[in-house]
């Protein structure tokens, strides 16, 4: 039985056939339940469509890598789902998003509350130009929180979280623009977390990284694995195979992004399904 | 061979290289004495004349004697007010500008369209206008309000145009960051486009200082020239360059006087322009680089 975003999706599929490698082996990472669902979703800019009718259903609490070439729409759909995609001008959406079961584009949804809850890390680190304690208090700030004990301990949890807490614990009010590329980015991560979000977007986070950073900022994401739901945009096909659950492939077809494979990961890299997905991995194309 | 292959020779390539240095450092160099020239002349005719009684005191004999002290007042007084009165309309435009508006859209295009007029209209007109409407039509006559709000006037276009820039340098990361955090457009200009342009929008308001402190024409018709000590806003005070230009003009033998007087105001202009890019030091350094 082979796995199609349709049988994943009502469950047919699941859970007898759990193979997800030696990476995977333990405990499975999630109860496999639909956090996003994606039906037709098709971005356009300026009349230009980016990517063609993409239906598929992500995983709560796994890690959901977007692969493919350069300009075949995988940001343009991370992008959608925290309606960044809202900013840019000439920037359309047809298709529909749901997470858990709420239609992100409906008429009383909050967009600040929604990004709230879906977190975004970007390609090059972007810490503002604050101290790195502001870089995390101001956003939460923002969204209500205001007890000063309360700031420090969510502060402070978050840079545990994302290893950095022993690096910057004495100089919490120094520019967060001195910190390293690779803590830069991991500050950007806590910055997120701290907002306790349900899902994390990751474009190419490890892409603007030297390898050492890249490596440990790989593991920081790994181990997010359960406890958020990451959806992340990698040209790393190595990086997917360790760390991520699922893969999605996508390759431009017609002029437009088109999901060509979406799979268990190892499944995907393995043993594809399309001719174009097995030429992709195997580094014949794309 | 065709002669795209041959080289000039070497002595033609160093002849060329030293003709272009000495073309720009000769322009460089002609341009540094006219403002050397300017100085030595200045303070040649007027340092004699300037002590601590001359900043302190009051004119007397139309300036001949004395001081410039309400005359420097004067001038604080409508730089303030005029800052006061642009610098937020300035900013608040220059968000709708850099934020709001599409980029390149008709309104965009509209606005700077107006600018870029108002910043090239003469401030003699601005003058005029300011007379008509600050001193007759708004009742306020010739006051160091008037003067402050006319020079208000022709300083926005400076300081909205130098904070737009300023706020479009800053790059689109912080704003989709923000965006993706969840802060409202309110914060993140508060918070991190307008402290990431501060030393911008600093240098435009120097710039804007400076121009309203070199200002003759545009007071001359609103803030008057009665060079007592102004009691309130709604008095009538006489600005340091109206001071110069009047002592030099209608005054005979008041040419030292005039001297000395643009001495200070050189000495203030150079002193404002220092402590902007200082304090613009500063904030680069506090909020961007190492400590």
């Amino acid at each position: 039985m082979t796995a199609t975003p349709d049988r994943i999706a009502d469950g047919s599929y699941w859970p007898q056939s759990y193979t997800l490698g030696p990476i995977m082996s333990g405990e499975p990472c999630c109860v496999p339940k639909t956090l996003i669902s994606v039906e037709g979703l098709s971005p356009s800019y300026s009349g230009k469509t980016a990517l063609e009718n993409v239906s598929l259903d992500i995983d709560g609490g796994c890690i959901t890598a977007l692969i493919g070439p350069s300009g075949c729409g995988k940001t343009s759909l991370l992008s959608s789902l925290n309606r960044l995609t809202d900013l840019i001008p000439g920037c359309r959406l047809a298709g529909r998003i749901r997470i858990d079961g709420e239609d992100i584009h409906g008429v009383d949804v909050n967009v600040q509350g929604l990004r709230r809850r879906v977190g975004m890390i970007f390609q090059r680190p972007n810490p503002f130009p604050l101290s790195i304690r502001r870089n995390i208090e101001m956003p939460l700030r923002e969204h209500g929180m205001s007890r000063r004990s309360e700031l420090d301990e969510r502060i402070e949890r978050a840079l545990r979280d994302v290893g950095l807490w022993a690096e910057v614990r004495d100089r919490l009010d120094s520019p967060a623009l001195t910190l390293s590329g690779g803590q830069q980015q991991r500050l950007c991560i806590a910055r997120a977390v701290a907002l306790e979000p349900s899902i994390l977007l990751m474009d190419e986070p490890c892409s603007a990284l030297d390898p050492l950073s890249s490596g440990i900022v790989e593991d920081l994401i790994a181990s997010l694995r359960g406890r958020y739901t990451v959806v992340i945009v990698t040209h790393n096909l190595a990086q997917a195979r360790r760390i991520a659950n699922y893969a999605a492939l996508f390759w431009v077809q017609n002029r437009a992004g088109t999901l060509i494979e979406f799979d268990q990961c190892r499944r995907l890299l393995e043993a594809p399904r399309s001719d174009i997905t097995a030429a992709y991995v195997r580094g014949h194309r794309g | 061979m065709p002669d795209v292959c041959v080289a000039p020779p070497a002595a033609y390539l160093h002849v060329r290289d030293t003709l272009l240095r000495a073309a720009v450092w000769s322009a460089t160099l002609l341009v540094g004495a006219v403002f050397a020239w300017l100085l030595a002349d200045l303070l040649g005719q007027g340092a004699a004349r300037i002590d601590w009684s001359f900043l302190t005191s009051a004119p007397r004999n139309a300036g001949r004697s004395g001081g410039i002290a309400p005359i420097l007042v004067s001038t604080l007084v409508v730089v303030v007010v005029a800052i006061a009165v642009a610098a937020p309309l300035g900013l608040a435009t220059a968000v709708l500008l850099a934020e709001v508006v599409r980029r390149g859209g008709r309104t965009e295009r509209l606005i700077g369209l107006s600018l870029d007029v108002l910043a090239g209209i003469p401030s003699i007109v601005f003058g005029l206008f300011g007379n008509a409407f600050f001193c007759i039509w708004l009742g306020l006559g010739f006051s160091i309000l008037a003067g402050g709000l006319t020079l208000a006037c022709m300083v926005l276009p400076i300081l909205i145009r130098t904070a737009e820039s300023g706020l479009r340098m800053v790059p689109n990361d912080w704003r989709f960051g923000a965006a993706a955090l969840g802060l409202s457009r309110a914060a993140t200009l508060w918070q991190i486009l307008i402290p990431a342009a501060a030393p911008a929008l600093l240098a435009g308001l120097m710039l804007g200082i400076g121009r309203a402190m070199a200002e003759t024409a545009a007071l001359v018709f609103t803030s008057g020239y009665v060079d007592r000590m102004p009691s309130s806003l709604w008095d009538s005070g006489r600005a340091i360059s109206v001071h110069i230009y009047d002592l030099s003009m209608n005054v005979a033998g008041g040419d030292q006087s005039a001297y000395a007087s643009a001495l200070v105001l050189i000495v203030l202009l150079i002193m404002i322009n220092s402590a902007a890019i200082w304090l613009a030091d500063i904030l680069l350094v506090r909020r961007i680089k190492m400590i």
